[in-house]
């Protein structure tokens, strides 16, 4: 009898520690995330003892190694990231949908399962590969139809960068169209919709805070993307005033001038300053994107 | 009558617009399939003359126009080695936690808020994090402990994920049974949750470790090395990977156009491994649901 509860005294002890055990990796994934903020932000604040904050977030010129004065602003870069990611998703988000649409919707099982593992395969592909790609393929294409010198030019890290979108757009919608209650759909083609009618003008609206989430989601992984733009986009430092003109993206200044800085220097410190941005913009995005997503599952449940 | 005619006209009308409609999807999404086949076939005519024996057991040659890149898949795989160990105990950790264990409150939506965030944070912003924590603070310097760990870091919201699908998939008729019999809980999960979702697990695993070898950013500053002429001897020594070769022969190579064909190959042999680990996992995963259904 006693060295029953003995035995189920120690068994609890064992069963709290193995439950602290499992919770402390699960709590990891909290420490993480404050942990790469706060990292990015104490390794970011040396940089403003020299630099002010007003000349960083509005001046566009950014000449760190300049021997007078050097200057960073990455107001250039930032407008380049935006000028790139609006250019992808101008191309990726409308694809995606019509993708998401058509398996959702027009399908047959069969075709489905064709094209849903093509698109996954589309998702492994490596960055680098679709950089790579972009270098070599896209933009001398680029560089003959608009008559340029060369194609690494915003265009092309556009239209690199929504193939780097397109998978998460169309997962995300296809989820979102196949949450949508069937009782939706046969409630319209009841009432005499056909098929495309019930698509346009019920499903899609009643799936449409989780399209425009998989647009935010798309948005934040290309903002985030680096070695994508890296390859494809000529990298050149200038304001950026067209498509058709070679740009540096925030994540592309970081992968080029990082290998080359001495650490702790004012340069090297600004360089985790525009991490922190990056951080915080795509952090913001994709926060929104979840507050969406979390909103509509409550909706159609 | 009259209205009749203008009934059908209309229906032709919105028949029509169905046709129109449904054929501008089917446009996109095989414009899309042409394009990802269509990169493959390039990637592959391209690249298929440069693989040979020698370019994938030897190690670059004369300022890497010659050679293979034999550092580079070993550097890959020791890395990716150092990321499964580090991520998927962890991952499938934190699932069991939050799949067996935590109850729905504030802590367990903030921890998944977390994990889904995490995913979303750019591989470069993990690669800064890297070289504070693990090549400064922790002084593990660049070498393939440093980069390992930091693409631990990047892959565990994907590891945590499929691990939770995997435990979301054994019945809780299972978990139920276990317990009348008076099983604790933790000797509900060895003996009747663990075994029928390690393969699943497994599976989720095999997908983000293929993705982890596949990227460069985070690497790149945490021990990836432009051109190594012997094999890593240990964890603190830096490593090249087929990523960063990839990256390296395409844009900084002093002889671009000599080193194109190397290029080619290098991309081939990253996206026919990527593929392999993808296939796999896809059919280990096909061949579980099988197994489900009896």
């Amino acid at each position: 009898m006693i060295s029953v509860k003995k035995k189920s005294i120690l068994g609890d002890l064992k069963e709290s520690l193995i439950q602290k055990a499992f919770q402390t990796s699960g709590l990891l994934a909290i420490l993480v995330l404050l942990g790469i903020f706060a990292l990015l932000l104490y390794t970011s604040v040396p940089a403003f003892k020299e630099i002010s904050l007003k000349e960083f977030l509005t001046s566009t010129r950014w000449d760190p190694t300049s021997p007078e004065r050097p200057e960073y602003g990455l107001l250039s870069m930032l407008a380049s990231t935006i000028m790139v990611t609006v250019g992808a998703l101008l191309i990726a988000f409308p694809l995606g949908v019509a993708v998401a649409a058509y398996l959702s919707d027009v399908a047959s099982p069969k075709v489905r399962e064709i094209v849903k593992p093509v698109v996954e395969l589309l998702a492994a592909i490596p960055s680098v590969v679709v950089g790579f790609i972009g270098l070599t393929l896209v933009s001398p294409l680029l560089a003959k139809i608009f008559k340029l010198s060369h194609g690494l030019t915003a265009l092309n890290g556009s239209l690199m960068l929504a193939i780097m979108a397109l998978p998460t757009i169309i997962s995300i919608s296809e989820d979102s169209l196949n949450a949508v209650p069937v009782s939706y759909v046969e409630a319209s083609l009841a009432l005499g919709a056909n098929r495309w009618q019930t698509l346009v003008r019920v499903k899609i609206p009643a799936a449409i805070s989780g399209i425009i989430a998989s647009l935010m989601l798309g948005m934040g992984r290309a903002i985030g993307e680096t070695m994508t733009v890296l390859m494809a986009t000529g990298n050149a430092r200038a304001f950026p005033h067209g498509l058709l003109q070679s740009v540096r993206t925030l994540t592309a200044n970081i992968a080029i001038e990082l290998g080359e800085v001495p650490y702790f220097t004012t340069h090297y410190y600004a360089l985790f300053g525009i991490g922190l941005v990056l951080f915080l913009m795509t952090f913001a995005i994709n926060l929104t994107a979840d507050l969406i997503l979390e909103k509509q599952k409550r909706k159609l449940k | 009558m009259k209205s009749s005619v203008k009934k059908s006209r209309r229906s032709f009308r919105h028949q029509l617009a169905q046709l129109v409609g449904f054929l501008m999807l089917r446009i996109s999404v095989y414009s899309v399939l042409f394009m990802i086949l269509y990169f493959f076939y390039d990637l592959g005519s391209k690249g298929l003359g440069a693989i040979s024996w020698e370019f994938l057991t030897q190690a670059p040659r004369r300022g890497m126009t010659e050679g293979g890149i034999l550092p580079a898949i070993v550097g890959t795989f020791l890395v990716t080695l150092i990321t499964a160990l580090f991520a998927v105990p962890l991952g499938m950790a934190a699932a069991i936690y939050l799949n067996e264990y935590a109850r729905a409150g504030r802590l367990t939506r903030l921890i998944r808020l977390s994990i889904r965030n995490l995913a979303g944070v750019p591989s470069i912003v993990y690669g800064l994090f890297g070289v504070i924590l693990f090549v400064n603070l922790l002084k593990f310097g660049t070498s393939i402990l440093s980069a390992g760990l930091t693409l631990g870091l990047l892959t565990l919201p994907w590891t945590i994920t499929a691990s939770e699908e995997a435990l979301k998939s054994v019945p809780d008729s299972y978990r139920e049974g276990a317990l009348a019999l008076g099983a604790t809980k933790w000797q509900m999960i060895r003996t009747n949750v663990l075994p029928y979702s390690i393969p699943g697990m497994l599976t989720g695993a095999v997908l983000g470790l293929a993705r982890a070898a596949g990227e460069t950013a985070p690497i790149m500053f945490t021990g990836a090395a432009f051109y190594l002429p012997f094999l890593p001897r240990s964890l603190k020594d830096q490593f090249m990977a087929l990523p960063y070769h990839l990256y390296i022969m395409a844009t900084q190579h002093h002889a671009i156009d000599k080193a194109r064909f190397l290029a080619y190959g290098t991309a081939l042999v990253l996206i026919v491994f990527v593929v392999l680990f993808n296939l796999g996992a896809i059919l280990m995963r096909a061949r579980l649901r099988r197994k489900w259904r009896h």
